[in-house]
């Protein structure tokens, strides 16, 4: 066995991790919505200090958390029971990322160059920030909740990755081999990670803003009209929403790794005009990779516009990241398997 | 609903949707209000993402002629309305033009306005204390023992930071009947500095793109080693120049290509090529240089990029007297990875008989089997020529110009045996073979390389450059700045001060309640402080 099946060994045990840790995070949920429901934790309501609360801007009222108007006193350590399940999802995916991490490492040792030349790698690459990114914002805020998503979506990524756009670790053909293949799409795949992280926090906030806004219809005295049409989010099956934080706490969450995101972006997009400039004589040639990656570009900076818009804001804006991130998604699996171009690098 | 936050910006927005006034002038008015709103930005800047995407999926006149001559002809119906539409030059299109051109017409239309604004703002004063600090969210009390002008003295300094020239939060002091002193401080007047800064710098990119492309030239020249190219019109191959280029921007330098070397591996994935060349500008001494694939070489303002590469065996023809007909390198163009190579020999100069044409292939690493010979591998390493012959009259002396690369056979005949199949001759380098039919005879003499060569000039380039970057910077800025206003009241008692706070951000801000900590810290650490202060809320 060399380097390269070593390699792939930690890729698929790295997979299997997160796996693991997928469904401990959604048995946490499950249980986090059950503990919202009982008294353990006790409910204030605080509207005042709600609407000017932000995420981490509570941070100097010991324990509080604001979540959703109302302020979520977690009673102490020895009260609540521990959340088990969510320790193991955190230690599966830390596990995991240490083998994606060593598993990108000797992908690299045995093609003799960066590990990231072909839809394999990138996968691997941008799926292995996706998870960095989340674990390092548990560090700073309990986001712990986006781990079902966001190791979700990881699975299925390395799981294509590992069993369609598998290819053995190979150098590349002279295009590829420059610097500004290091710089370029290196920035493109930790853009990808970083938006797919804000994709699972526009996904949930526009989720928990439906069933907040359904279970506020239903609660109505005058309910009669809308009753006809219960929304389905309002209904117990969707309690896991209940323990997230508050629609616009997820907004501002997901603003703020898109605007990251978004400049890693703009970068991504000026050093590949850098790098076509180098490589085939002009800057922009509208090649399908490059009209993408403008589209995507264009859909953020309308969502940054969207959110500063009258009547734009929250619900609507949050649209503009899902859509967003389809780009993304178009760009990465469409464009290259499908479209022709200079940017045939698939390797497949 | 809580998200319904509005900005200030937006606050005017709302109140845009008034009906027309009477009158032309009202009316153009009404729509230049509209189309450098908010509203119609978003929509601009979303239909610029959906126009761009046809680009995509048709094959792109620009890009790709062949493809979209075959699109047409597998789809007549549809391809000639596809092709009204713009649809296989969408990026040269009236209505992708039209998108664009809108949206930056808006972008102008909005940002200047707020250039004018933002400078009047960069001169205001930080806006005074509020009279009740608690209706806000982030606020804190300290009781320190110092008198209230000692304590601004601290404020100040902890706020405006250790930079006089740009302060970290612009401070203001106000008195009120009350007799309390009040401070006022402001920061993030380079968040506004950076949008602005980015909105132009993408005006200005656009502007640059506009200039390179009427300005720019740019050819393709296919050099043998051993010989030159130098940079004049006629010596390209093809040659196009932008709407206002002019010939005399041409430099006159010249390339010589010494030796190309290409690299391999076994499975014929190409690893490396070089072409070193020596380069002779005008009034210059000549330098040596090396042109790669992702490393083009500058002389003169132009970039010559390394585009493709190939063989071009050197032959020499006798006719039929046993003249020498025609000898030099003739370029054989590469038609997949093993290089199996394809190109024409045309001998118009014959002292006897008929025109010459020799059509077929190189083989670099040639096996021959009973079923015919094949190449497999890129390196010459039993490089072999597979030739037919034509004879008659080449057509050179038409007027039209030729394809070097194609043979016209209109006038022509091929050579063929006693079996009525074309006559096939195979030669190995260094080798003398008859031609069929009584033709004369090839040598093939060596095998020089070939690169082909992109030329390119486009004076923009640096300004396109700087404005790219003008954009990350302004929008790094504009993102990663926050905006907050921090007040503070100072009440004296007892010679004591009670210091109230307040702190306020724009949009969603997680470092408001630690920024409004760090200067309430500077102010309680102080002798004979009270740290009964019960921090930021
Ligand atoms: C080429 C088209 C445009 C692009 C790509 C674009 C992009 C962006 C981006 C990415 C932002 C967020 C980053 C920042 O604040 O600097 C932004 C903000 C903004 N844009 Fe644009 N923009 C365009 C055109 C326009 C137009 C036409 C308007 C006016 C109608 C406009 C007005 C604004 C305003 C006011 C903001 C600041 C929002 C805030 O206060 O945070 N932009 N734009």
């Amino acid at each position: 066995m060399d380097l390269g099946d070593l390699s792939t060994v930690l890729v698929v045990g790295a997979t299997t991790a997160y796996a693991i840790g997928f469904v401990a995070f959604a048995i946490d949920l499950a249980h986090l919505a059950d503990r919202v429901g009982r008294p353990a934790a006790r409910r204030v309501h605080d509207a005042s200090v709600a609407a000017a609360s932000v995420v981490g801007g509570a941070r100097a009222a010991g324990g509080a958390r604001a979540a959703g108007g109302d302020i979520l006193v977690e009673a102490p350590a020895d009260v609540v029971p521990r959340r088990k399940a969510v320790g193991i999802a955190m230690a599966t995916t830390t596990l995991g990322l240490a083998f994606h991490g060593v598993g990108l490492l000797l992908r690299g040792l045995a093609a003799g160059r960066v590990p990231w030349a072909n839809m394999y790698e990138f996968t691997a690459v941008g799926t292995f920030v996706a998870v960095a990114t989340f674990l390092v914002l548990t560090r700073w805020r309990d986001v712990r909740f986006l781990g079902t998503i966001v190791v979700g979506l990881v699975v299925v990524a390395l799981g294509l990755a590992l069993t369609v756009f598998y290819v053995a670790a190979e150098g590349v053909q002279p295009a590829l081999q420059s610097y500004w293949l290091v710089i370029h799409v290196f920035i493109a795949t930790t853009a990808t990670g970083l938006l797919t992280v804000s994709f699972a926090a526009s996904a949930l906030q526009l989720l928990k803003d439906s069933r907040e806004q359904g279970m506020a219809r239903s609660a109505r005295p005058d309910a009669d009209a809308d009753a006809a049409r219960p929304s389905r989010l309002a209904g117990p099956r969707w309690r896991a929403l209940d323990a997230l934080p508050a629609p616009r706490e997820l907004e501002a969450l997901s603003f703020r790794i898109t605007a990251v995101g978004f400049v890693l972006w703009t970068f991504t997009v000026m050093a590949g005009a850098i790098w076509a400039e180098h490589a085939w004589g002009r800057y922009w040639g509208w090649d399908p990779k490059e009209v993408w990656s403008f589209v995507v570009w264009v859909v953020y900076a309308a969502y940054l516009h969207a959110r500063t818009t009258a009547g734009w804001s929250g619900r609507r804006a949050a649209w503009f990241v899902l859509v967003g991130y389809a780009t993304v998604i178009a760009n990465f699996t469409l464009v290259n398997l499908f479209f022709s171009g200079l940017h045939a690098y698939s390797g497949l | 609903m809580p998200q319904d936050r509005v900005d200030e910006m937006a606050l005017e927005e709302a109140t845009t949707p008034t009906l027309p006034q009477l009158g032309a002038v009202g009316a153009l008015r009404w729509v230049w209000r509209q189309l450098t709103s908010m509203r119609v930005a978003l929509m601009l800047l979303m239909l610029l993402a959906v126009v761009a995407v046809p680009g995509s999926v048709l094959p792109q006149r620009p890009q790709d002629p062949a493809d979209v001559a075959t699109y047409l002809a597998d789809n007549p119906g549809l391809g000639v309305w596809l092709d009204r539409l713009g649809l296989f030059d969408v990026y040269a299109s009236v209505w992708f033009s039209a998108v664009y051109l809108l949206l930056f017409v808006s972008l102008i239309g909005c940002i200047v306005p707020r250039i004018a604004l933002h400078g009047r703002a960069l001169r205001a004063r930080p806006p005074r204390a509020p009279r009740r600090f608690d209706r806000f969210g982030v606020r804190d009390q300290a009781v320190v023992e110092a008198p209230a002008t000692e304590v601004v003295a601290v404020a100040t300094r902890a706020l405006a930071g250790p930079l006089r020239a740009l302060p970290r939060f612009r401070v203001d002091t106000g008195l009120e009947d009350s007799g309390a002193l009040t401070l006022s401080a402001e920061r993030g007047y380079l968040r506004e500095s950076g949008n602005i800064v980015f909105h132009l710098a993408l005006v200005g990119l656009l502007v640059a793109i506009a200039t390179g492309q009427m300005l720019h030239y740019r050819g393709q020249a296919i050099v043998v080693e051993g010989r030159g190219f130098a940079n004049a019109v006629t010596d390209y191959d093809t040659f196009v120049g932008g709407t206002a280029f002019a010939p005399g921007s041409l430099v006159p330098f010249t390339v010589g290509l010494d030796r190309f070397t290409a690299e391999f591996t076994a499975e014929a994935r190409p690893v490396d090529f070089a072409a070193e060349v020596t380069v002779r500008e005008p009034g210059g001494q000549a330098r040596p240089a090396v042109i790669r694939v992702n490393h083009p070489l500058s002389v003169g303002g132009v970039k010559v990029y390394l585009q493709g590469n190939g063989y071009a065996p050197d032959v020499v023809v006798r006719d039929a007297a046993g003249e020498v007909a025609f000898a030099g390198a003739v370029p054989f163009l590469p038609q997949d990875a093993v290089y199996t190579s394809r190109g024409v020999i045309k001998v118009p100069d014959v002292s006897t008989g008929d025109q010459i044409g020799i059509v077929g292939f190189l083989l670099p690493t040639a096996v021959v089997t009973p079923a015919g010979a094949a190449s497999v591998h890129p390196q010459p390493d039993a490089p072999l020529l597979v030739l037919t012959v034509w004879r008659g009259d080449l057509g050179l002396d038409t007027g039209v110009p030729q394809n070097v690369y194609e043979l016209d056979v209109t006038g022509m005949e091929q050579v063929v045996g006693a079996d009525g199949t074309p006559t096939t001759i195979v030669v190995e380098p260094g080798q003398t073979v008859d031609l069929p039919g009584g033709l004369g005879t090839l040598t093939w003499q060596g095998t020089p390389r070939f690169v082909a060569l992109d030329l390119r000039h486009d004076p923009a380039l640096g300004a396109i450059l700087g404005f790219a970057l003008a954009v990350l910077a302004g929008l790094t800025v504009s993102l990663f700045t926050p905006r907050r206003r921090i007040w503070l009241r100072l009440t004296e008692n007892d010679g004591r001060t009670v210091v109230d706070s307040a702190a306020l951000a724009r949009g969603d801000d997680l470092g408001l309640a630690g920024e409004l900590e760090r200067v309430m810290d500077a102010i309680r650490a102080r002798p004979g402080e009270d740290r009964s202060g019960d921090g930021p809320r």
